[in-house]
């Protein structure tokens, strides 16, 4: 043993295989500290919103915070939204009314999302295919175009839509919201989907056009399938994006095509309403997101990823 | 071929006639009794499809292939394009929805009015604070993204609590945190303050606090936006490169600033400027939870166009207003992304 230790060691542990050390230990708790940390600054609204949804007025005041432990939840806040198990069966005008926004926010955003999908996925087939002259724009001008959509601000748009809209009997209906939110999210769209069709090679479809099938034969047949988690990417995306859009709402609705955000933000305004139902009209409508937050995380990433990485 | 021709022009000659028809119907030459432009619209929309199917008619192959980019383009043109023109009428006239008027054309006093008009100076000033908060939006970012991308464990869940403020609708939002978290008296936040031994917190009284707070909302929101873009980039870097660097002896401090930092400089611009062109949309927060005060503190240049038709009507002088802002961002990205490409060029 003695002079095993004496001679000089040649074979050394890489730092890998050692037994962690203190420096090591502290690291990790360095790591998952700071990871905590920022679960609880992201997720203790969301948490502060639920329970406050089953708070009653002195619970507020108080501040309490953890439910059966500092206080009693009660079903108040739902119970004013019609929500509640004793009164979701009886006739109630907040809920139909709720029941309503969160119909048009359904519609307006699937809707919108999905005729984005479409017509940005063709456009950037197309542009990722074949070469176009409009005049003297050529593909990567068209592009430019459609991506320079992106910077302009609603508010360039909102005031001359306002009258437009107006003038076309299309104030505070679904289709005049859809078409503006088609708008907003089709540069994203297109971005994403570019994005997607350039990594899918060309050879796929000038074998299938040997074999007889047309452009868009060869496209709805042969990519289409390839490009689906990147559509559902963008459409994921998109959907994120309209279903929380405030600003048009707010200008272009009035009375019948409200949506969820502009119901949630009449409320805040008044002074009547109580914490625990605006708690819960909250909750129910940031809902549906955070259920497809945690279903399709995956996608979101792949969607918000697509620009990064080239 | 012909047919393609015919419904095309058909289709054209229709429009140009019902638009016809309608502007004589609005200058009162003719009575026909039209209560809204629907007939246009309609006829418009005929246009377009009779336009993308004489294409196929008429070109052929050529045809099929302009097909995939003619509906988008027709699409944003009509929604753009024509609104914008539109817009700048509006914008040099005097319009007051609620006065009974109507509009009126006044030149460049819209102009004039918005120079000396201390507001609106006020909003550009606190978007270029705004502005300089995206860099610290961004550092937090990245290192969230290291920590992501370091070995941990349940990393899926992690990354799930982190994207969750991204999925919030601002609205909810701005009452969650803004009205009731943040809420003087007995919201949790205020608790805290007072906790670590302030007096009386208070939240959107000082116009510095506020905007600070306004900045961390927004922040709140849209860090995960920033910080998924920059972890692709992360792993998209290939292990071997970091490897090496350890096996030069570089510390892990060094490693990152000469290896992984300089790596990533082309994605952090693109997230940089996405963060930007978002920034400079920002009002939904603003609206909702200062409506632009103290004093006007925290109003971007969205809040109080909104504000100012919310409250005044006055469509002509807030779409100048908008004209404007959309201009000096036309002018702030093209040098912004002239100087970024004239930078990063000597590295390839």
């Amino acid at each position: 043993m003695t002079d095993a230790a004496a001679s000089p060691q040649i074979f050394r542990d890489s730092p890998h295989d050692r037994p962690p050390q203190l420096a090591w230990y502290a690291s990790r708790l360095a790591i998952y500290g700071m990871l905590i940390l920022w679960t609880v600054i992201c997720l203790f609204p969301i948490y502060w919103t639920i329970t406050t949804s089953f708070k009653m007025a002195p619970d507020v005041m108080k501040g309490n915070m953890v439910p059966w432990w500092d206080y009693t939840p009660k079903w108040l806040g739902w119970r004013s939204l019609g929500m509640s198990p004793d009164t979701i069966t009886t006739e109630s005008t907040v809920r139909a009314e709720f029941l309503g926004r969160f119909l048009n926010s359904a519609i307006i955003s699937l809707t919108s999302s999905g005729l984005a999908v479409v017509l940005g996925s063709l456009a950037a087939y197309g542009l990722s295919r074949f070469s176009y002259r409009f005049g003297h724009m050529r593909n990567s001008d068209i592009s430019f175009f459609f991506l320079s959509q992106l910077i302009l601000p609603p508010v360039v748009l909102a005031l001359p839509f306002l009258v437009l809209y107006k003038e076309l009997a299309l104030l505070d209906t679904r289709i005049g919201l859809i078409l503006l939110y088609t708008l907003t999210v089709l540069p994203i769209v297109i971005w994403i989907m570019r994005d997607q069709f350039a990594g899918i090679p060309a050879e796929l479809e000038e074998a299938a056009l040997v074999d007889g099938l047309s452009i868009w034969g060869a496209f709805a047949t042969i990519i289409l399938p390839i490009a689906l988690p990147g559509m559902a990417a963008a459409f994921i995306l998109s959907l994120v994006l309209t279903w929380n859009e405030y600003f048009f709402a707010a200008l272009l609705t009035s009375t019948y095509s409200n949506t969820l955000p502009v119901m949630v933000a009449s409320q805040t305004g008044s002074q009547g309403i109580s914490w625990w139902s605006m708690a819960a009209l909250s909750f129910a409508a940031i809902l549906p997101l955070v259920v497809i937050g945690i279903v399709m995380e995956r996608y979101i990433i792949k969607g918000m990823a697509a620009g990064a990485v080239k | 071929m012909v047919f393609g021709r015919a419904i095309v022009w058909g289709s054209a000659a229709l429009l140009v006639g019902i638009a016809a028809a309608q502007t004589l119907d609005r200058t009162g030459t003719l009575d026909l009794g039209f209560a809204n432009w629907r007939p246009t619209l309609y006829a418009y929309v005929l246009w377009a499809g009779c336009l993308c199917w004489g294409q196929v008619l008429v070109r052929g192959e050529q045809g099929k292939r302009a097909l995939f980019v003619l509906p988008a383009v027709l699409f944003v043109v009509s929604l753009v394009v024509f609104p914008l023109i539109f817009g700048l009428i509006i914008a040099f006239s005097d319009w007051n929805l609620s006065s009974p008027t109507g509009r009126k054309f006044n030149g460049l006093d819209n102009l004039r009015q918005m120079w000396a008009d201390p507001f609106y100076w006020n909003a550009l000033r606190n978007m270029i604070w705004y502005m300089l908060a995206i860099i610290v939006e961004y550092a937090i970012a990245f290192g969230l993204a290291l920590l992501l991308n370091s070995q941990i464990r349940a990393r899926k869940f992690f990354r799930v609590a982190f994207l969750m403020p991204l999925m919030l609708s601002p609205v909810a939002v701005s009452w969650m945190i803004g009205k009731s978290m943040l809420e003087p008296r007995f919201g949790p936040l205020a608790r805290l303050a007072r906790f670590f031994g302030v007096e009386n917190p208070s939240f959107f009284e000082s116009p510095e606090m506020a905007r600070l707070v306004i900045m961390a909302l927004d922040a709140w929101t849209y860090i995960p936006f920033m910080m998924i873009m920059i972890l692709a980039g992360l792993q998209a870097i290939p292990k071997e490169v970091q490897e090496a660097s350890r096996v030069d002896g570089a510390t892990a401090w060094r490693g990152f600033w000469e290896v992984t930092f300089p790596l990533m400089l082309p994605v952090s611009i693109t997230a940089i400027l996405i963060r930007i062109i978002f920034k400079l949309k920002l009002a939904d927060i603003i609206i909702n939870v200062t409506s632009g005060g103290p004093g006007g503190a925290t109003d971007s240049v969205t809040s109080f166009i909104f504000r100012e038709y919310r409250d005044r009507s006055n469509v002509g002088y807030g779409t100048m207003l908008a004209m404007v802002y959309l201009l000096l961002i036309v002018i702030f990205m093209t040098v912004l992304m002239k100087l970024v490409d004239r930078w990063m060029r000597p590295q390839y």
